[in-house]
């Protein structure tokens, strides 16, 4: 196994907790003056700016994916559908401003702008791998927080079992929102345990810095045992709902893409080999690892469900 | 000598010159032969449209050399995908025979390309007689799979699969309206308005 997986675990009460939550941010603040103010503006568009984070509790020591390939290379059909269109029409996605909204099955609602979405929460990097269901792959150096903190903090209800993300609707700026190629906006949807998981990342970053554009700033989930398109990028909502939601791709073709969409190479697609992916810099394909190799993690989830047929 | 320099182009940029083939140039690779293959296919069918349509009988005699150029660059296409991507496993090669159904149709049309290659000398001609043109007629069918395996391979941009199926419509639907109007000639009824 390639992975330096330390044991999953839980949050700590600390975590959560409202003077927790003061305490660490005056450390925030206070490390901050001590490095420089630069490092702790809010993200500009386009701008790349530098983050301050700790180093996470997942990590991987395969070779990091190039920045350029990780920028250039992206699927965001919002920007257009092929694979460079993303980075060439970035400037099209206006981050600024830019409001989260959380709502549905929850105690705690509310509309946030984007720097009070963030700023309770410190930052750690995480070098995921990701494995897009064309069949290639990259591994990420990201940045974010888990989402679970954002998810605890709005008290979901009883009855809460799906947590559902919106990606921004701007057609007047975004040209592949003026087609209709998908259902826009684009949606996707996570089981509230799946949510909840520690792996599960909302990313304001890469390489140590603002997440590009392209790459779905300002902000942006990561599933990395799922295939790339459940982690949706640039999002402005968070809906706790009791039922099953719809997601973007299964409104799409139902067949091809499941609610779950868990890596999985013993579910064939008709479109690309599962069983194998080309790690983007390598010749060779290599094997696709079940739950692109985040068993240990997380297949206690889906004890009991058959994973052929909840694709 | 103007059908190669598409071969000149991807091999200079699998060289990595012309911006080179990318983040992924395996995908690239695969996409770009494909295309190549393609439009010379298409070309190849518009030979006949466009002797009817000018009335040039001297453009026959390209049909054989650019249909053989499409046979070339389908192999090409055939072969990155077979010995590049897929680095001769024969487990990959199976599972995207039997479960992609848009390899399937081309590597049915592959097929049918390479039988009417090899049947393509004048030998050949000469021994399959009528039985010849009645053959050769397949590459309808090459040219119906070929877009086929387009429209299947598609995720959810349909403009480039769009832009060959119409292509193929106009020069398929064009022989069916030659056909129509060469037999009522032939049966000396005349022709309506606006059909000559």
């Amino acid at each position: 196994m390639l992975i330096r997986s330390r044991r999953v675990s839980e949050p700590k009460p600390s975590e959560i907790t409202p003077e927790a939550i003061y305490h660490r941010r005056r450390d925030f603040m206070r490390a901050g003056l001590g490095i420089g103010a630069g490092m702790l503006l809010p993200p500009m568009a386009g701008a790349r700016t530098a983050l301050d984070f700790s180093p996470g509790a997942f990590g991987t020591d395969e070779k990091h994916t190039p920045y350029e390939d990780v920028t250039t290379y992206n699927n965001f059909y919002e920007l257009g559908t092929g694979k460079a269109d993303p980075a060439r029409n970035a400037d099209q996605l206006r981050t600024e401003p830019w409001s989260v909204r959380v709502d549905g099955a929850c105690a705690r609602p509310g509309n946030y702008a984007l720097e009070d979405f963030l700023s309770p929460w410190a930052l750690e990097e995480r070098v995921y791998r990701l494995r897009c269901v064309e069949g290639w792959s990259m591994v990420i150096p990201w940045v974010g927080f888990e989402l679970n903190k954002v998810l605890s903090q709005a008290e979901p209800t009883g009855s809460a079992r799906y947590v559902a993300f919106e990606t921004i609707l701007d057609p007047d700026n975004l040209s592949g929102q003026r087609r209709p190629v998908l259902e826009w906006p684009y949606v996707e949807g996570l089981r509230l345990d799946e949510a909840m998981h520690p792996l599960t990342l909302l990313a304001v970053g890469l390489y140590g810095e603002t997440l590009p554009n392209q790459n779905g700033a300002p902000l942006r989930l990561v599933v990395p045992w799922k295939y790339g398109f459940k982690s949706i990028k640039s999002i402005v909502r968070i809906t706790f709902t009791e039922q099953e939601p719809p997601t973007a791709w299964n409104r799409a073709q139902p067949s091809e893409y499941g609610f779950y969409s868990n890596v999985n190479p013993d579910v064939a697609h008709p479109r690309w080999s599962q069983r194998t992916e080309r790690r983007i810099g390598e010749f060779r394909r290599r094997p696709t690892l079940m739950f692109n190799g985040y068993a240990d993690e997380v297949a206690q989830l889906y004890t009991g469900m058959d994973l052929k047929q909840h694709f | 000598m103007v059908g190669l320099l598409p071969a000149a182009w991807l091999a200079a940029r699998t060289a990595g010159f012309l911006g080179g083939l990318g983040t992924n140039p395996i995908e690239r690779l695969l996409i770009e032969s494909g295309t190549i293959a393609m439009i010379t296919l298409l070309s190849a069918l518009g030979v006949t449209p466009l002797r009817r349509l000018t009335g040039l009988a001297a453009i026959t005699r390209l049909r054989r050399m650019i249909g053989l150029l499409a046979f070339g660059y389908v192999t090409l296409h055939f072969l990155v995908w077979l010995g590049v991507d897929l680095f001769f496993d024969v487990s990959l090669i199976l599972d995207d025979l039997t479960q992609r159904p848009y390899v399937m149709a081309g590597f049915a049309a592959w097929v049918i390309l390479l039988l009417l290659a090899s049947t393509s000398t004048d030998r050949a001609v000469r021994m399959l007689k009528r039985n010849w043109s009645r053959l050769h007629r397949l590459v309808y069918v090459a040219g119906v799979l070929a877009v086929i395996h387009v429209i299947w391979l598609t995720r959810a941009d349909y403009r480039e699969a769009t832009i060959y199926a119409l292509v193929l419509l106009v020069l398929l639907g064009s022989r069916l309206v030659w056909t129509v109007v060469q037999r009522r000639k032939v049966r000396g009824e005349p022709a309506r308005n606006g059909v000559t």
